[in-house]
């Protein structure tokens, strides 16, 4: 606003003047005086720079050169980009959704819960954490050994539960008695009768891998009807006989045995003892053959690569997550507390159940707000940055791309490319433009 | 008058109801509460890995993970937060980092109330178009001012100076400020400031007698995102500051040999949090307030 439009206006506008205001040139003259400040800032930071910026984004790398739209060309034909574009698009598309509906989850659920307070400052205490720091945090829990990394040790416990791992991780047959291999389940060539015994040697397993439990290998003794046998380490330092069981040689419990009659079908199975002994009983006569169950070697989960090329962005999402749900779920919560009560009361008195109130009643009437934190994760998740940097090791970078990285990768991190920085710039503007639009329709609508 | 609103519906159920529907109602509520006290910890448990990395010895963080601490608790050490506060470069990234932070909170604080007050109470030619630009400007990504900016502040010689971040953080600050404040100016009665107006006080006096105290909630909410905002900040600094490291690119400089550092880097940004948890804690009222004010933003 120049001075001269100031001094020019007055007559006009000032006519129908407030009761008792003093005259309006000095008023328009205070106007300005407590503006200026913030009209200078805006104007040198922001509206200057921003025009600049679109200018820029037509010349080339160091601004002496009008290449047309050569730097919005490259944006659309380079790797690195298209890296960043992809995985910009996968978080609008994943994760402003997955907030709010996390957000509402959250607010539905504590809304008659007492202690509801403390649970929202719990959820909502990330907020105040930079999303840098949040990165450094999230690089910890994401190591990928699962007795480092708390995500994986996580992931561990649940996997180990519905799949556990087996005894040993490795052995050998230590004759040629036993075929297949730990992968497959270790089968002994020779059928046999009931009355028989199995002699399953193994070997070539690590002495930390031995159960604790383990005792001296005892060899089996034969009964009727039944099938005995034993599984025991075959190896005694200094020597020994391979097939044999001997003093010094221990048991090995726990592990699975398996018993197939003649057609291959399932006979029964067991678990060996501490001294590795095991037996089949009652069975019909016929041919059977034993075999150490492939579960006894089943690998213990070795985690999953968070911070690899290919789950680098999930890893992200989920710290984004974890840092913005409180404020999806503050804000929805207090969207919630203004619905009337007597709106839910109504639909409940009628019947409805608590799902179809949630359905039919809740969420229509909390849509604006859901709208309002819905847009604003979509704004925040444009402008990601910080996260990607403290999360991702320097070899995963290119993987994790997102716009507003590439944007200063291109401008700062040693290519200098002010045309394309700028052009980069620019694509995330337009971008935003729609919310922007939004937001002043909204504000022309109330006002 | 909440308490007596907040006793009313309890009495009417204990009324209403028996005491063995009650025990159902509650037992029917207990899986809601295991599940919330569940997902309560699941929150809570990142940030404290974070502070048991911190008190481990990088040779045992190599082996084995954070919560081993509970098992045996002599794995714990002070030393490398004592290591952290002997470390000259750290310890003044945080002062640099308190710097920016105070200066970035104060200014677009006074500027910010300034033209708020302008937009709500004072008339001009094109007030709402000026505010309408505003609004526009709430938006704008900052990466639209890094390239420009980073040219100016080399042409004029504050490039990599406190100064040169904090008018930055003030500028971009500026348009929530501007929005928060004059929606709550706005809000304050008329009558008071016409009568002041008519006992002859000057807008400065106004301004400052009148708007700023009563102004104080917005202010205080502001004040908080403000400091948490150029506190947390990374992106800034980093592209304006080479010497003038605060503490988030101190730590992004060690983050480059990640598993050598991080007797370092975990209690610094141990360190860097506890200052913004503990304003958030101390001031969450504000905070969330702000926040619904604002969240158009």
């Amino acid at each position: 606003m120049s001075g001269t439009s100031v001094s020019a206006e007055p007559p006009v506008t000032a006519a129908p003047a407030d009761a008792g205001a003093p005259g309006g040139l000095r008023r328009y003259g205070m106007a300005l005086a407590f503006l200026a400040p913030a009209l200078f800032f805006l104007g040198v930071w922001i509206v200057y720079p921003t025009l600049r910026t679109i200018r820029d984004s037509f010349y080339d790398a160091d601004g002496s050169e009008f290449v047309w739209f050569d730097n919005y060309q490259a944006i659309f034909t380079s790797d690195f980009i298209a890296t960043a574009i992809k995985n910009n698009a996968i978080w609008i598309a994943v994760v402003p959704a997955f907030v709010t509906a996390v957000g509402l989850i959250f607010a539905v659920l504590t809304e008659r819960i007492s202690w509801s307070v403390a649970f929202k400052t719990v959820v909502f205490m990330p907020m105040a954490i930079s999303l840098f720091a949040a990165g450094v945090i999230w690089r910890i829990m994401d190591q990928r050994e699962p007795d480092r990394g708390a995500l994986n040790a996580g992931i561990a416990v649940i996997k180990d539960y519905v799949d556990p791992p087996g005894v040993l991780s490795d052995a050998l047959p230590s004759t040629g008695a036993l075929t297949g291999s730990p992968q497959t389940g270790l089968t002994l060539k020779q059928p046999l009768e009931p009355g028989g015994t199995a002699t399953l040697g193994l070997t070539g397993i690590p002495p930390e891998d031995v159960p604790g439990d383990a005792a001296q290998a005892v060899a089996p003794k034969p009964v009727a009807n039944g099938i005995t046998g034993v599984v025991w380490r075959d190896f005694k330092p200094g020597g020994g006989m391979p097939g044999k069981v001997e003093q010094g040689e221990l048991g090995l419990p726990g592990m699975t045995i398996r018993l197939r009659d003649s057609s291959g079908g399932s006979a029964g199975s067991t678990t060996s003892e501490d001294d590795g002994t095991f037996e089949f009983t009652d069975l019909e006569p016929g041919r059977y053959t034993v075999a150490i169950g492939a579960d006894t070697f089943a690998k213990p989960f070795g985690g999953v690569a968070w911070l690899g090329p290919k789950l680098i962005t999930p890893a992200l999402m989920i710290a984004y997550i974890w840092v913005w749900a409180g404020f999806a779920m503050v804000v929805i919560a207090a969207g919630l507390a203004a619905i009337p009560r007597d709106t839910l009361e109504a639909a409940r008195t009628d019947g409805a159940t608590e799902w179809q109130v949630f359905r039919r009643v809740t969420v229509p009437l909390l849509a604006p707000v859901l709208t309002v934190v819905f847009i604003t994760m979509l704004i925040n998740v444009l402008k990601i940055f910080d996260i990607v940097l403290s999360v991702a090791p320097g070899s995963v970078q290119d993987d994790a791309n997102v716009i507003a990285l590439a944007m200063w990768r291109t401008s700062f991190g040693g290519v200098n490319d002010f045309g394309l920085g700028s052009a980069l710039a620019v694509f995330l503007l337009i971008l935003v433009l729609p919310v922007l639009l939004l937001n002043i329709r909204r504000f022309r609508r109330e006002a | 008058m909440t308490t007596a609103e907040a006793d009313l519906p309890v009495q009417r159920g204990v009324v209403e109801e028996s005491v063995a529907t009650r025990i159902i109602r509650v037992v029917a509520r207990a899986p809601i509460h295991v599940l919330l006290v569940f997902i309560g910890v699941l929150w809570l448990v990142p940030t404290f890995g974070l502070f048991l990395t911190s008190l481990m010895s990088p040779a045992d963080f190599n082996q084995m993970g954070w919560w081993k601490v509970f098992s045996s608790p002599s794995l714990v050490t002070w030393e490398n937060y004592s290591n952290l506060f002997d470390n000259g470069p750290i310890t003044h990234s945080l002062w640099v980092t308190a710097q920016i932070a105070v200066g970035g909170t104060i200014l677009p604080i006074i500027v910010g109330a300034m033209a708020g007050y302008a937009f709500a109470w004072l008339d001009f030619p094109g007030r709402d178009w000026l505010f309408v630009g505003v609004i526009a400007l709430l938006v704008v990504p900052l990466q639209m001012a890094l390239i420009p900016i980073f040219s100016l502040y080399n042409d004029v010689g504050i490039f990599d100076t406190v100064l040169s971040l904090i008018l930055f953080h003030t500028a971009f600050g500026l348009p929530f400020a501007i929005f928060l404040l004059r929606n709550f100016f706005i809000g304050i009665p008329k009558d008071i400031l016409e009568s002041a107006r008519i006992d002859g006080a000057s807008e400065m006096r106004i301004f400052l007698r009148l708007i700023l105290p009563l102004g104080l909630p917005a202010i205080a909410s502001l004040a908080i995102f403000q400091f948490l905002w150029t506190w947390n900040d990374l992106l800034v600094a980093l592209t304006f500051g080479r010497d003038t490291q605060p503490i988030t690119v101190a730590i992004f400089n060690q983050l480059t040999e990640f598993g050598n550092n991080i007797e370092l880097i975990a209690p610094a940004s141990f360190v860097s949090l506890a200052i913004p948890l503990a304003v958030f804690f101390a001031f969450q009222r504000y905070f969330v307030q702000g926040l619904l004010a604002g969240s158009v933003k």
